[in-house]
């Protein structure tokens, strides 16, 4: 009886703990995001279909910050993370590489890819088959349509563009297939998301799906979805892309990350942004 | 050559001079003898020690228990303490030395799904780096904390018998 007798005083002790003013789990903060006083985010929804059993409800990391940073995401010019989208228009616009193209050449403006974001990572024309992130759709492009020199997946450059590519989306719902296709992508991407990796022995699932909303020392941990991604991190007063992130999550388990740019992180990066499906696009959001 | 290893090697030392030793040789991670997830002797062979315990608790290089979970008493010396795991309040009366010492070497022996790390564990890791330099470990690695240093840790949390008013 000893294993019952001690589970009884866990019980027990949380409740006592309950009334005593001991730390408490933070709730999901209600709020609503509306960007330039106009554009309404969906930042709440219920759970899709394959998540219904482990969410009742799908929520924005927005809800888990701060009202400060919450507030930097109401308007473009409080936004650094548009800073940075505007960057990448200028870099839109230049033209570079011995085609004589630029992005703007074939594309026009940056608006003709508004709703490409809803569906990153694709399959698409020119990954011939393969499961692609946009990083490897600009590099297409630019290796073989422009002539250019590629730019690294995690650069400046590609970040800036991403954050622009990603702001043509905003507001529009997170739209990713999980079938067909996708399927076996899909399902990669969710035995990483399983799977608990280094010495802490953690998985996704362990902080993101069974802890959201408990705090990590002052860190409230969200759900974890990716569709504030490229994002602007206060920590790190820059963007971060989503594979960055991803191998920051596994470092900090003492484990050996996938490579930024591996197929293991572009099918995790499918597997979360469908967990997400319905949000609205924030990418270049605000994050601590 | 490691620190602890040059432990061993002195202790082994100074069995092959035929000598007292002074200090008991720690428990090898992966000999550690767990009845059901209970613990019931040192493994360094030595007491605990509450104060060094408080800090490998609180350290963030060392245990960082606080990081999920909050004891209120400690509320005062230190902020922010984390929600994931339960309340430690009155930990040290409702759990013995061999349970308390079992479950921060491995926890998973009792709760096989928890999310708390094994802090005495050497071996059996998915793609384990070495601590937070993202290159690959070859195990056995060193554990999250030394021996003592669970020790210590334990005797700090036997101190906290009393639940809040």
């Amino acid at each position: 009886m000893r294993g019952f007798a001690k589970g009884a005083g866990i019980v027990l002790a949380g409740v006592m703990a309950l009334g005593l003013g001991a730390p408490l789990a933070a709730q999901p903060i209600e709020d609503t995001l509306i960007v330039n006083e106009e554009l309404e985010m969906t930042t709440r929804i219920p759970a899709p279909e394959y998540m219904a059993e482990i969410f009742d409800e799908v929520i924005s990391g927005w809800h888990f910050r701060t009202g400060e940073t919450r507030d930097m995401q109401r308007d473009d010019f409080d936004n650094p993370g548009m800073l940075f989208a505007e960057q990448g228009r200028d870099a839109w616009n230049t033209v570079e590489g011995d085609a004589g193209h630029s992005c703007a050449s074939c594309h026009e403006g940056p608006e003709s890819l508004a709703g490409y974001w809803t569906q990153n990572p694709r399959i698409g024309g020119d990954s011939n088959g393969e499961l692609w992130a946009a990083e490897q759709y600009i590099n297409n492009c630019r290796e073989t349509r422009m002539e250019a020199e590629p730019w690294g997946w995690d650069s400046n450059q590609m970040k800036n563009m991403t954050a622009l590519i990603a702001s043509q989306s905003r507001g529009m719902p997170m739209n990713i297939t999980t079938d067909g296709e996708y399927a076996e992508h899909w399902e990669l991407g969710k035995e990483i998301y399983y799977t608990r990796y280094g010495q802490m022995q953690l998985a996704c699932a362990n902080c993101h799906e069974e802890n959201n909303g408990q705090m990590i020392r002052a860190d409230h941990l969200s759900q974890g979805h990716i569709n504030g991604f490229p994002t602007y991190r206060l920590r790190t007063a820059g963007l971060v892309s989503r594979h960055n992130r991803f191998r920051g999550c596994i470092r900090d388990t003492r484990g050996v990350p996938y490579g930024i740019g591996s197929p293991e992180f572009v099918a995790l990066e499918l597997y979360l942004a469908s967990r997400g499906n319905g949000l609205s696009v924030e990418g270049p959001a605000v994050r601590n | 050559m490691k620190a602890s290893q040059k432990i061993l090697s002195l202790v082994a030392g100074m069995f092959a001079l035929g000598g007292t030793a002074l200090h008991a040789e720690p428990v090898h991670p992966d000999e550690v003898v767990y009845e059901d997830w209970l613990v019931t002797e040192s493994l360094s062979g030595e007491p605990g020690d509450a104060e060094r315990g408080y800090e490998v608790y609180t350290s963030r290089s060392q245990g960082n228990c606080i990081a999920c979970h909050s004891i209120t008493a400690l509320l005062e010396d230190v902020q922010w303490h984390g929600t994931v795991g339960p309340s430690l309040d009155g930990v040290g009366a409702r759990w013995e030395e061999a349970d308390l010492r079992g479950i921060v070497a491995n926890a998973k022996n009792l709760y096989p799904d928890t999310i708390m790390p094994a802090f005495y564990k050497s071996s059996g890791f998915i793609r384990p780096g070495q601590r937070f330099t993202m290159q690959p470990a070859e195990e056995p690695l060193e554990p999250i904390l030394s021996a003592q240093q669970i020790e210590d840790v334990v005797a700090y949390l036997l101190t906290l018998t009393e639940y809040p008013e």
